[in-house]
């Protein structure tokens, strides 16, 4: 697959260390992909990475991805403005089941910049509200300071039907929410769990530990999805960087059925 | 009106506990309401209560003269706040706040202690669904000290 160059329209800074790339064609190109999916985005010169797209899927003409600064070429694209170029190569890898949750409660459990992309399930499930039984999102962050997507967190919290809640590891007297892990949330969550896709992304001991409580609380493990990060180079599942057990995360996920991989999940050398 | 004895047999916590001894609690039980700022527990306060919460928020703070306020955990519907009634010296460690209006259920910690030394089936039983509490606490503040967000 080639990489296609998208015009950056803007950086959003998201938290102190976390920002999205809004990225337009340059020639009418547009980029369909499906909620979970990523991109891998080129600085000429630099390098390329993979990062989730983090944008609406009903609005392709359109990416957006979001990230958090953790190596040269992130913090290369932080500083990139307006009209500059930026390589793009994708949609790739597995996709969150938002047609199988059809009929379903939805529960998305996110962690840290695990958000970004269940973003796009959100704005997919909210706009085919009517397909979909109660819709959920519990979201842990460090602090206040750090939770992402601020505005549309409000905006999504203030909806009738949608249950959001945020927690946060450590408030200061100027925080009124939650404080405590997210998978502190999942046994109060008003979902059925037997009729419950759930969907959860963040670090990995997160989502070990959000899988324990969802099991714990009923849901079946083959309705508990989650989306792995491993070192992806190629994207197609050649280079081998992102072997984890038998799968490449690139090609086979990054989106797992938790049933997949709750094995290797648990052995720390995989 | 529900009676406390009603009341308490509705909280999950208590649901494998034999009605006569959730009877035995109620006689250790009242209710109380805090308005939203109010102080429920005073760090270094004799602990004379513990609570079950049934409406609103309680947040469990320390202050720190450098940096104000730091929030530690919140507590809502269901469960519980407040264990220092359980061990000498029965002294409140944090302070605890309601973040909104509270409703909720005091226990007299020496009310409880003494039916436990009374009664030590009971005793059995409590201090193990308690235990339950604790260590569900004590792996939630690993998780925070873990820093799982990355």
């Amino acid at each position: 697959m080639r990489t296609t160059p998208f015009r950056l329209k803007r950086v959003i800074k998201e938290t102190f260390d976390t920002f999205t790339v809004e990225l337009e064609s340059t020639n009418g190109h547009t980029l369909s992909f499906e909620p979970g999916q990523f991109n891998m985005l080129y600085i000429f010169g630099v390098g390329e990475i993979p990062i989730s797209i983090s944008g609406d899927p009903f609005s392709p003409e359109i990416l957006h991805h979001t990230t958090r600064v953790v190596g040269t070429v992130t913090k290369a694209m932080r500083r990139l403005t307006a009209g500059e170029t930026i390589g793009v190569r994708g949609p790739f890898g597995s996709s969150w089941s938002v047609e199988a949750a059809r009929g379903y409660d939805v529960v998305l459990v996110a962690g840290g910049i695990g958000l970004a992309p269940l973003r796009p399930v959100l704005y997919h499930v909210l706009m085919r509200r009517e397909e979909y039984g109660k819709i959920v999102l519990l979201y842990g962050t460090r602090s206040p300071d750090d939770i992402l997507f601020r505005k549309e967190l409000e905006q999504w919290r203030a909806r009738f039907d949608l249950d959001v809640h945020v927690t946060v590891d450590y408030g200061d007297e100027k925080w009124h929410g939650n404080v405590g892990v997210v998978t502190k949330l999942i046994p109060k969550a008003p979902f059925d769990p037997l009729h419950t896709m759930a969907m959860v992304c963040g670090p990995e001991v997160m989502m070990r530990f959000s899988a324990a409580e969802l099991l714990k609380r009923g849901v079946p493990a083959d309705n508990i999805h989650v989306s792995m990060e491993r070192n992806m180079k190629c994207a197609v599942g050649l280079c081998g960087h992102c072997q984890f057990s038998s799968y490449f995360v690139c090609k086979d996920g990054p989106v797992f059925r938790y049933s997949q991989i709750q094995q290797p999940l648990a052995q720390w050398e995989v | 009106m529900k009676t406390l004895d009603v009341l308490l047999g509705e909280i999950e916590l208590f649901h494998e506990l034999d009605p006569k001894h959730i009877e035995f609690l109620a006689g250790c039980a009242s209710n109380v309401i805090f308005q939203a700022g109010e102080l429920v527990i005073k760090e270094g306060a004799p602990a004379k209560h513990f609570f079950i919460i049934r409406h609103g928020t309680v947040s469990v703070d320390i202050h720190d003269p450098r940096r104000g306020y730091l929030r530690l955990l919140t507590v809502s519907e269901n469960e519980v706040l407040g264990w220092s009634w359980m061990f000498p010296p029965y002294r409140s460690r944090f302070d605890a706040r309601a973040q909104s209006l509270v409703r909720a259920v005091a226990l007299d910690g020496a009310c409880i202690r003494q039916k436990c030394e009374d009664d030590q089936v009971f005793g059995y039983h409590f201090y193990k669904l308690f235990s339950r509490v604790l260590i569900h606490r004590l792996e939630a503040a690993r998780m925070q000290m873990a820093n799982v967000y990355g």
